[in-house]
């Protein structure tokens, strides 16, 4: 039973292998490819299920019993996100169907996405903090791969600078490992968490969880998100959709993981830092937000506000906050998969990315229309839609722990994702139809209809909270009480 | 013994820093190279420095050196290998399409 754990890292590993020996057969590599994600995607569900019934699954490659081992941990919160990931991996790749044309199918775009769902899932799921290092690589050196396929001038351009980030924060990680490694002598998470419990976070660790705060900031783009509108506006829109909806969130996960299972001892000053940082993304996500007229850098700095509001979640630290920043986190990858497909659709149909050059598209494209308003509506937060319950949680926490400035800034930085989004549905949808109807370019089915089901999947997670309201709380409860983590981990069995 | 290394290491990142900021392309890349030395030697050192057997089962007479920081810098070292072959040839391609390997004058957007 443990081990269909490594499943979700293992089975796009070796599929991604087997795919690059397909490299002609278009046709197979879409079958298997799409067989293999949404296979992946129902044992997630299913492991979910059952560690709300079982609790904590783990799983101890070789037989060595953790700390010495290396270990896979299953929580609700990894499990949650593992979940969605493939959700969206499946979507994401329906779209690329249609979208990704035979000369970047050909040249490997299909097994590198599976190398980037192995490393993405693998983040999530590891237990041992070296192995979180490796995933993270796995996961970058297929999304820099991506980020040049098809090789156009842009596309390396922004290439050069998103690689050199990265490599830049993943010596910075080593860096931090070396220093943890050297003070606490262990690398597995549950035995960090009870060593640095035990010396009760003297400042040298502090120091230590504030080097592991910049390299996850670089990654989640928390403040230090400079590089991510331009490299989110190079790739193909799949897989750019991909990158939005996955990468920082996996820089989002570890800075939960980390915030509240190791370094939660000295929340005055750690907690405190990562609030001002939220504080600034949002506010420089906002005005970014408003201030391009471009599709693509519109949609990257909503990524970038939405980072800042799922850590002030973290910043707050009490249950609510935590609580409505997991519901904000699944709510935002799935609404940010939605979001970019979308701009890509209406960027494929009327071959521009800027707002000025469109106008009145809801006439010709009526679904395509109301799919927009259904994401901006939900992006924004308004009832019936999953960003409600987030950001209600969120404010609640706000209230609970006196943290009146971030409760103004979020409700603030949801006003300008409000505009920044109605501002392209008045400009592009509206207004005095440009394209006649002799002459408009149809749309075709496989585009629009993963938009629809990610359009249906947030509807449905707005009105059917109540469902995941039990795998959130009990994610809330293993974020918020380490013991049940280090439990699970290190004393099964007899202890 | 640490100390040294420390300085060491300490000087390392200061020339991986500088050249970082340089505007050629490839005095990044160096810069790159430079400072994954330095973080691999830092793993190195902050396992501690005492001369002891290497970790082999048949050299055993009093302890081993940690085998484990060994482990993690063969592993890193593979890492940034790929990494910096990935980079050269990516630098390479830069270099050909844009015909410049001046950083200056490959940053903004198309549309300024």
């Amino acid at each position: 039973m443990n081990n269909l754990l490594v499943l979700p890292m293992v089975l796009p590993l070796l599929v991604g292998i087997l795919l690059i020996f397909l490299r002609p057969f278009v046709k197979w590599q879409r079958v298997i490819s799409f067989a293999t994600l949404l296979f992946t995607f129902v044992l997630s569900i299913y492991l979910l299920l059952h560690v709300q019934q079982e609790g904590i699954i783990t799983l101890d490659f070789g037989g060595w019993s953790p700390p010495f081992g290396i270990s896979f941990v299953g929580d609700s919160f990894s499990l949650l996100l593992t979940a969605t990931t493939y959700f969206i991996a499946t979507i994401c790749s329906l779209y690329s169907f249609s979208t990704m044309g035979k000369d970047k199918e050909n040249m490997f775009v299909y097994p590198l996405v599976h190398l980037l769902l192995a490393g993405v899932s693998g983040s999530f799921l590891t237990g041992d903090l070296f192995n979180l290092y490796v995933c993270f690589e796995v996961m970058l050196l297929a999304s820099y791969a991506l980020i040049v396929l098809g090789g156009e001038r842009v596309q390396l351009r922004e290439a050069i600078k998103y690689v050199l980030v990265n490599v830049l924060s993943s010596f910075i990680f080593l860096i931090a490992i070396a220093y943890l490694y050297g003070v606490t002598g262990t690398l597995n998470l549950a035995h960090l968490s009870v060593r640095i419990a035990e010396a009760g976070q003297p400042p040298i660790l502090t120091t230590i969880a504030i080097v592991f705060l910049l390299v996850f900031s670089l990654k989640a783009g928390l403040l230090l998100y400079f590089w991510l509108p331009g490299a989110y506006g190079a790739p193909p829109m799949a897989i750019a959709a991909l990158f939005g909806a996955l990468l920082t969130k996996v820089g989002i996960y570890a800075l939960f993981r980390f915030f509240t299972m190791l370094f939660y001892h000295e929340p005055e000053l750690t907690h405190t830092i990562i609030a001002v940082m939220a504080i600034v993304t949002m506010v420089g996500g906002s005005i970014g937000a408003v201030a391009y007229n471009d599709l693509r850098k519109i949609v990257s700095y909503n990524v970038v506000i939405a980072v800042g509001f799922i850590l002030s979640g973290l910043a707050i630290f009490n249950e609510a906050a935590i609580e409505g920043s997991i519901y904000y986190l699944v709510h935002d990858m799935i609404v940010k998969a939605y979001l970019f497909l979308l701009v890509g659709v209406t960027i494929y149909l009327s071959g521009t990315q800027r707002l000025e050059r469109m106008s009145g598209m809801i006439r010709n494209y009526p679904l395509l229309g109301w799919l927009f308003f259904l994401a901006t509506i939900s992006l924004a937060g308004i009832p019936p839609l999953s960003g409600f319950v987030g950001k209600v949680f969120v404010a609640q926490g706000a209230i609970d722990g006196q943290a009146f400035v971030l409760l103004a800034v979020t409700l603030i930085s949801s006003i300008f994702v409000l505009y920044s989004l109605l501002r392209i549905f008045r400009t592009v949808f509206w207004g005095e139809t440009i394209i006649g109807t002799d002459e408009m370019v149809p749309l075709r089915t496989g585009m629009i209809l993963p938009c629809a089901l990610l359009g249906a999947a947030t509807l449905a997670l707005g009105l059917g909270a109540e469902s995941i309201s039990g795998i959130v709380q009990d994610a809330v409860n293993t974020l918020l009480n380490p013991q049940v983590y280090i439990d699970a981990v290190l004393n099964r069995g007899g202890a | 013994m640490e100390i040294l290394m420390f300085i060491v290491i300490g000087v390392l990142f200061t020339i991986g820093i500088y050249l970082l900021l340089a505007r050629s392309l490839l005095r990044v890349i160096v810069s790159l190279m430079i400072l994954s030395h330095g973080a691999h030697l830092l793993l190195l050192t902050m396992a501690g420095l005492n001369a002891e057997a290497p970790p082999l089962e048949h050299m055993a007479d009093g302890g081993y050196t940690d085998p484990l920081p060994q482990a993690l810098i063969l592993t890193a070292i593979v890492i940034s290998f790929g990494i910096t072959a990935f980079l050269v040839v990516l630098g390479y391609r830069t270099y050909k399409v844009h015909n410049t390997d001046d950083l200056e004058k490959l940053r903004g957007s198309a549309d300024e």
